[in-house]
């Protein structure tokens, strides 16, 4: 009984989640068009209410519920209350968006909140089961608002690529799972880690295993080679779910990879390592050289996404607590950039108008200098020019493979960095150098305006004092991997 | 209050442009640019006001670093807050601010369109400027340096030329791959010192291969800024494409960041490197005095001739310091300030007829000495002043150099002596071209002479360049004690103090 309970208290922010998003689906059926507000305060409040809890019964240990399957740890309640936040942003920043397209319904909410609660239950799953639990929960949610606005047919058609190739990279992954439940006799990442300790010769279906696993990742991540659904998805959907798939989702697949790679089969570290390094690396190339092509400013940002991603596979791959924290350093500066970054094209589309084009950002700077100096920050910051937060992710990631002995491939990635500097470059020269092409004035409501110029400002804030978050992240990593 | 800013000269030095320009950015208003431009002129002068007594409080006899100050900063990495200067950084800082002045007052009528964001990015460059000199922490002086890179990226990019974007961006990325180099290489220093100190980087001995590779990480991202053959190729088109305050900031000051930094870093972190490949650093500063100086000779456009005349004086200036001698380093001293005044005058006189004819072109003048007799008379001045007649301050640095040279090796002091040849021939066939003979078109015949404003920048910049030409003394008092201590340290190997650890190499 007393176990009952204990399971349940340590899953109370999940339950939260999970039962608002049901109450707003509820609420939603009894509401006129013009009281519908109500639903966006509740998701709101949902988010508050969970931060507070998740903030409130943190503590710095590790507590694990429903016989080992979930896990209560540092790094659980870090990401959580990442999420939250970045979750609050996005609701702040499409509100008038998906107002003035008809896709203000009761069902957004819901499904970003069971989005929500499926990447809480990926930070803290603890078992393989809850982890593709997690993961499903997840992913169904986001397949279904990518075809939210069903009249459109590329949304349509970006949800279906989505689900196809998501599906089979849920099949691969579980395939994966399978092997090395077979191999080890236990879905808990702890039973896992003490049969692999255990010091027995690692039989090759392990390996086997871990490569679908690692493919099954890799997929939901979009790393090279298996990014092909991201630029398309990212340009099909609606912005407001671009937003939302580009940004939070990457906090829980870093949490999938420390409990699955790190917790669970960190004595195949050798193995994983030289598969990320070399996803790390093409991802580099494709992300930064294809990105040159693109004259969709979605698509450009998927591809520059691609080379995040892969900057963070270089933290990982280090396969160190240093590595560790530095990649969560680097996916949560890329959080922060991508939301601003997203927010200014949200700002700056309107009814009857999709800003998604580069040339629609044309001489930004005379319609809005504001807006402009935010985005010109973002920019920076993808570049990773200090004295912007991005400039430190770089260098976390990049000291920490350094120190894990890649000097040649540090070198390379700096490179690639550089050619990735330029279509940042040239997203600010078409804001500052060029004359604009529409004059119509930025409308915002006034919580949009703030939220997202507080956003794009700590970019600038943290990059001058990178160190509260960088201390945030060796806390959460320290906490749950020592 | 009194106390407490002679402690933080340095902060104030650098944080108080930078704060100027975000208050000219937040109080602009454009039906208002008059009173923009006196708020940028009242910020850059307090800004330089500032700086004085970096010179006035200094420590002649002291070597090392003066005015230090810090904090911790970011705790991870061992990363401090910590400014210091010494001799060598000091004329630098001045130089710095006492630059940005004139340009405030140089774009004073001339830039009409987004007043305030053009004033702000040279007060916020200035600062960032000053904070590369003055950064004793590897990681806060490549964050000054990089950040520096973003407000010239958009001057040369707003107010440039016909051709900016292309400029604009081969500059910016040019000196990203050189500097991310650089990052690498201090990543690489920090894991085998556990700190970002460049003192502690001093002391710490590696064996060759580990310094050569540490210096040419360094070289990357350092030749491209000063420029060096043949990583020279964006400065030729930032400046012609830069406005004019652009040309002038890169030229005056931006270039010495390159030079300052190898004498902060790559010598004496990298010094038994740094003999090593003198040879190497030597034959590409001869060939940039020599032959960038004939090719500055067959060039059209008075902004491109200049462009390629600082990349021939900085050849000097590498030349001096490759040659580790007193009188060469000491000599590249001046010449940095010197070329740092005279680039700087000769991009205002392109300036001045530029606003009024709206050519850069050598062939669309002629004549220009009978409608601008006193202008002219200014742009012979620095004419012979950057061809380095002896009584102005380009004579000094070179004839220093050339002196250095000469102890070393007679047949460097040779080539490197055809400057004073190769510069008087294309800067004075310029001048020739373009002012005397006949008038040669309406826009000449129609042409006022300079105003108030540009006479008194003009002015200042000339009595500057005669004063360091025949007087030379204060700033190599200054140079003095420091270029001892950093030649002693440049003597001492490195190699076999302990066992050295190589990481990875």
């Amino acid at each position: 009984m007393e176990n009952i309970r204990y399971d349940l208290i340590t899953a109370v922010p999940e339950m939260i989640v999970l039962g608002m998003a049901m109450l707003v689906l509820l609420v939603d059926l009894f509401l006129k068009q013009s009281n519908r507000i109500a639903i966006y305060v509740l998701a709101q409040v949902t988010l508050l209410v969970a931060a507070y809890v998740t903030f409130s019964t943190h503590t710095p240990g590790v507590g694990y519920a429903f016989t080992g399957a979930f896990v209560d740890d540092t790094l659980s309640d870090v990401l959580k209350l990442m999420i939250y936040l970045g979750t609050s942003l996005i609701f702040v920043y499409t509100r008038q968006y998906i107002q003035v397209r008809n896709m203000f319904c009761g069902e957004f909410y819901a499904l970003v909140l069971f989005s929500v609660a499926g990447m809480m239950i990926m930070v803290s799953g603890q078992s393989m089961l809850t982890l593709y639990m997690g993961l499903e929960l997840l992913s169904l949610s986001l397949y279904t608002l990518v075809a939210l606005d069903r009249d459109n047919p590329r949304a349509t058609e970006a949800a279906m690529k989505y689900f196809v190739l998501g599906a089979l990279a849920s099949g691969m992954l579980l395939y994966g799972m399978s092997m090395v439940y077979g191999m080890t006799g236990s879905l808990n990442i702890a039973d896992i880690n003490n049969a692999l300790m255990g010091g027995a010769k690692i039989h090759s279906v392990m390996i086997l295993g871990l490569v679908f696993i690692v493919a099954g990742l890799a997929f939901k991540l979009g790393a090279v080679p298996f990014q092909m659904w991201v630029p398309d998805v990212y340009e099909g959907s609606p912005t407001a779910i671009t937003v939302l798939i580009s940004s939070v989702p990457k906090l829980a697949a870093f949490a999938f990879i420390i409990r699955l790679l790190v917790q669970g089969l960190q004595t195949l570290a050798v193995d994983w390592q030289q598969m990320l390094m070399i996803m790390a690396v093409l991802s580099i190339i494709l992300g930064n050289i294809t990105a040159i092509a693109q004259t969709n400013l979605k698509r450009m940002l998927a591809y520059s996404t691609i080379s995040h991603v892969g900057f963070v596979l270089f933290g990982l791959m280090s396969a160190s607590i240093n590595g560790f924290a530095s990649a969560l350093f680097y996916i949560a500066s890329y959080v922060i950039m991508t939301l601003a970054g997203f927010g200014i094209i949200l700002l700056l589309s309107r009814k009857g108008f999709e800003a998604e084009h580069l040339d629609d950002l044309k001489g930004l700077n005379q319609r809005s200098p504001w807006y402009a100096f935010l985005m010109l920050i973002v920019m920076f910051s993808m570049a990773g020019v200090p004295p912007t937060l991005g400039f430190y992710a770089k260098f976390t990631v990049l000291q920490a493979a350094l120190q894990a002995g890649f000097l040649w491939l540090v070198v390379f990635a700096v490179l690639m960095a550089v050619i990735g500097a330029f279509y940042y470059l040239r997203v600010i020269k078409l804001m500052y150098f060029d004359e604009p092409l529409d004059h119509h004035p930025i409308q915002a409501p006034l919580d949009m305006r703030a939220v997202l110029s507080v956003n794009a400002g700590a970019l600038l804030v943290i990059g001058l004092m990178p160190q509260g978050l960088m201390s945030l992240c060796v806390y959460a990593v320290l906490g749950s991997l020592s | 209050m009194v106390e407490y800013f002679t402690q933080h000269i340095l902060s104030f030095s650098i944080w108080l442009p930078v704060l100027a320009g975000i208050v000219v950015l937040l109080t602009a208003n454009d039906s208002k640019p008059n009173a923009t431009r006196w708020l940028a002129l009242a910020g850059s002068i307090v800004s330089f006001a500032v700086t004085i007594p970096l010179y006035t409080h200094f420590n002649f006899a002291e070597g090392g670093f003066q005015f230090q100050e810090g904090f911790r900063w970011i705790l991870s990495f061992n990363i401090n807050y910590h400014l210091g200067v010494d001799g060598i950084a000091v004329p630098l800082i001045l130089l710095t601010s006492f630059t940005t002045v004139i340009v405030v007052i140089s774009a004073w009528e001339v830039i009409e369109k987004r007043v305030a964001q053009y004033m702000a990015s040279f007060l916020i460059m200035s600062g960032l400027m000053i904070g590369v000199f003055s950064a004793l922490d590897a990681i806060l002086y490549y964050v000054f340096w990089e950040a520096m890179l973003i407000p010239l990226f958009l001057v040369i990019g707003i107010w440039g030329g016909q051709n900016r974007v292309y400029a604009t961006i081969k500059f910016f990325l040019y000196t990203l791959l050189g500097s991310l180099l650089m990052l690498v290489a201090f990543i690489y220093l920090y894991h085998q010192t556990g700190s970002f100190e460049i003192v502690d980087y001093y002391k710490f001995p590696m064996s060759l291969n580990v310094q050569i590779l540490i210096f040419l990480a360094f070289f990357a991202a350092f030749a491209v800024k000063i420029p060096m053959w043949p990583v020279h190729t964006w400065l030729p088109d930032a400046h012609v494409e830069a406005p004019t305050g652009g040309s002038v900031v890169l030229a005056a000051i931006a270039l010495k960041l390159g030079g300052y930094s190898f004498l902060r870093f790559a010598m004496p972190i990298a010094p038994d490197a740094a003999h090593y490949l003198s040879g190497f650093m030597i034959t590409l500063s001869l060939i940039a005095i020599v032959y960038i100086a004939l090719v500055a000779l067959v060039q059209k456009d008075m902004k491109k001739l200049i462009a390629y005349s600082s990349i021939s004086h900085m050849g000097f200036v590498t030349l001096g310091f490759f040659i580790f001698n007193h009188l060469g380093l000491e000599g590249a001293m001046v010449q940095m300030v010197s070329h740092g005044f005279i680039s700087a005058a000769m991009f205002l006189c392109v300036g001045v007829l530029y606003d009024r004819v709206h050519s850069r072109q050598i062939e669309a003048y002629g004549g220009v000495a009978n409608t601008m007799p006193v202008f002219a008379a200014f742009a012979v001045l620095f004419a012979m002043a950057n061809s380095g007649l002896p009584g102005t301050s380009g004579f000094v640095g070179e004839f220093m150099v050339i002196l250095g040279a000469i102890q070393v090796n007679f047949w460097y002091a040779f080539l490197a002596s055809f400057t004073l040849i190769f510069g008087a021939a294309y800067t004075l066939w310029m001048v020739k071209r373009v002012f005397y003979g006949e008038i040669a078109n309406q826009h000449v015949a129609a042409l006022k002479d300079i105003n108030k404003r540009e006479f008194f920048i003009l002015a200042i910049l000339a009595l500057l360049v005669l004063a360091l030409g025949v007087y030379p003394q204060p700033l190599t008092d200054m140079t003095n004690a420091t270029v001892t201590q950093l030649l002693s340290h440049l003597a001492q190997s490195k190699l076999g103090v302990v066992a050295p650890v190589d990481m990875g190499l």
